[in-house]
């Protein structure tokens, strides 16, 4: 009763249901922020196209591209696991998953796992699209995935912990308009900061977004507006600290149980 | 082990409130329990406690043995609730919903037959294809109860499982729950329906501002708190005349029956003859049993 092999098939279950769950509503879940994605990069390559180099060799255009897949990644990330949460609680139905044996961590992982996917699927899906602009190149292929999956596994920490705290669904848009929106849009997907005044590249350097899309955009040109290191320091130390404060949240039970 | 529950002083206070109040209890493996009350007398807050939904602010439960805190995941292996409210996910099918539900208890596609068994028994194999969100109340409460049975579950706890259901699958789905309860299987159950409470449970508590105010087997309860009423049906002057002619023999009155409580069978004699002396005809009379809900409204009534 409850061994190990129940406990993986419990997890595997739950990602599973999790990842059908977006799949199910694709139309929305994946083809919304791709299509979003590329009339960002449709509208700024023909603004801006040729007439920028942000790092030596690097046109405009390409340098948006990593930039826009970092940001969707991520948005999709947090969007997954706060919304498959907040729905839960507001239908009822959440109480399928407190009845069950599944402990704090499966729920964790399998919630976690399932946000990656999400954000990871519609990044690449941009990428593939992005391919027939411009010819995008990787030079540092495991910092594109370390970011990717770090990043990604942040927003689904920070998603859940939205999604619990979050008793209704305006508390929740909050946490999209409010935080991850501004974040995501002063954190150099656009620009890099070394073409800001200097208090608002200091002012920069305290947003953790910054930090995931400049380590995301090294792993395609070897350049970025910071140390690829301490970016990659900066974001699995929030990557770890977002996944302490959720797993506590998920094993206290915190506004699940009671 | 013979207890398939055991609650040792259960609390649960919410600032103020004491939803429940000190509830010592214990249920036999095999029972088919009956848990009743009015509402906010603290019965879901009792099997939401067992159920690892809320936490209890004092005291102890364990399911076949497993405390319902410290063993938290082989209690749950061990207990299927059907809950309250008609809640659903509406992203999936009946037959998706019940194989997550057995995944997530560990049950690999091995239980799939099973799954298709409790699917084929609660007569939903016709729409174990459609959405959720697509199904009637009854198919839905339906579902729920199967949700509740696909991991094999010794104990089974229904909360409120008819309600807003109709008659002929009211039916059904005691047939069913008395079907597994032949087959070993502890049930608890919670409801408004009184008579079905009298002709299912071997044993009944009745709770009222979060305490137990009375435990006993369905029989004795209703041999201890028997009352037999004499009604007789009487012309409606009659009526007005008795009302002060009898004034020590108190009745009620309501559609021209007028319904005399009994202490003991002699009673009736006495009163027939009373109304023979005082040349009242008698219209029509029957004797009645007190049954589960007289007793349920005595013990919990205000007063």
């Amino acid at each position: 009763m409850n061994t190990l092999r129940d406990q993986l098939i419990g997890t595997w279950t739950l990602l599973k249901k999790e990842l059908l769950r977006f799949w199910r509503v694709a139309f929305q879940t994946v083809a919304a922020p791709v299509i979003t994605g590329i009339l960002y990069l449709l509208i700024f390559s023909q603004v801006l196209g040729d007439r920028l180099e942000v790092y030596e060799g690097v046109n405009y255009l390409v340098f948006l591209i990593p930039g826009l897949i970092m940001m969707s990644l991520l948005q999709n990330s947090f969007s997954n696991s706060s919304s498959s949460l907040i729905q839960a609680k507001i239908m009822g139905n959440i109480v399928f998953l407190l009845l069950t044996p599944l402990s704090y961590l499966q729920l964790f992982f399998a919630f976690l796992i399932a946000a990656i996917v999400r954000g990871m699927f519609v990044g690449i899906c941009i990428y593939l699209i992005a391919m027939f602009y411009v010819d995008l190149p990787i030079q540092h292929p495991w910092f594109v995935f370390i970011f990717a999956f770090c990043g990604g596994g942040l927003m689904g920490a920070f998603g859940m912990i939205a999604g619990i705290w979050s008793t209704r669904f305006d508390q929740m848009a909050a946490f999209g308009n409010f935080v991850i929106m501004p974040l995501s849009m002063l954190s150099g997907v656009f620009y890099s900061i070394h073409s800001l005044p200097p208090i608002w590249q200091n002012i920069s350097h305290f947003n953790p977004f910054f930090y995931m899309i400049d380590g995301f955009r090294y792993g395609f040109f070897g350049q970025s507006d910071t140390s690829p290191y301490l970016s990659l320091l900066i974001v699995v130390s929030f990557f770890i600290i977002l996944s302490f404060i959720t797993i506590r949240m998920l094993k206290s039970g915190y506004k699940l149980r009671n | 082990m013979k207890k398939a529950i055991v609650f040792k002083n259960v609390r649960k206070n919410y600032k103020q409130l004491k939803a429940v109040d000190g509830i010592s209890l214990s249920i036999e493996k095999g029972e088919f329990f009956g848990l009743l009350g009015p509402n906010g007398a603290g019965k879901s807050t009792l099997i939401n406690m067992m159920a690892g939904l809320v936490k209890p602010s004092d005291g102890s439960i364990s399911v076949m043995g497993f405390d319902v805190n410290k063993e938290y995941q082989k209690a749950r292996h061990s207990v299927g609730i059907v809950p309250q409210e008609l809640v659903f996910d509406p992203f999936f099918n009946v037959r998706e919903m019940l194989r997550f539900q057995a995944g997530y208890f560990g049950k690999d596609k091995s239980n799939d037959k099973w799954v298709d068994e409790v699917i084929e028994r609660l007569d939903l194999t016709e729409k174990s294809s459609t959405n959720m969100r697509k199904l009637s109340g009854g198919m839905k409460r339906r579902a729920l109860i199967a949700q509740a049975l696909v991991h094999r579950p010794p104990v089974i706890v229904l909360d409120e499982p008819t309600a807003g259901v109709d008659v002929e699958l009211r039916q059904k789905l005691w047939s069913f729950i008395k079907e597994l309860n032949n087959e070993g299987h502890t049930i608890v159950l919670t409801t408004h329906y009184l008579e079905e409470a009298e002709a299912l449970c071997n044993r009944v508590a009745m709770m009222k501002s979060g305490k137990i105010v009375a435990l006993d087997s369905t029989k004795n309860l209703l041999k201890e708190f028997s009352l037999k009423n004499l009604k007789v049906r009487l012309q409606k002057n009659n009526i007005k005349k008795i009302a002060t002619l009898l004034k020590d023999t108190p009745f009620e009155e309501e559609d021209g029956w007028c319904t005399f409580k009994l202490q003991k069978v002699s009673d009736a004699s006495n009163i027939i003859e009373k109304l023979n002396s005082l040349k009242i005809q008698i219209l029509d009379l029957k004797v009645i049993e007190s049954d589960l809900e007289n007793i349920f409204l005595k013990l919990t009534s205000k007063n």
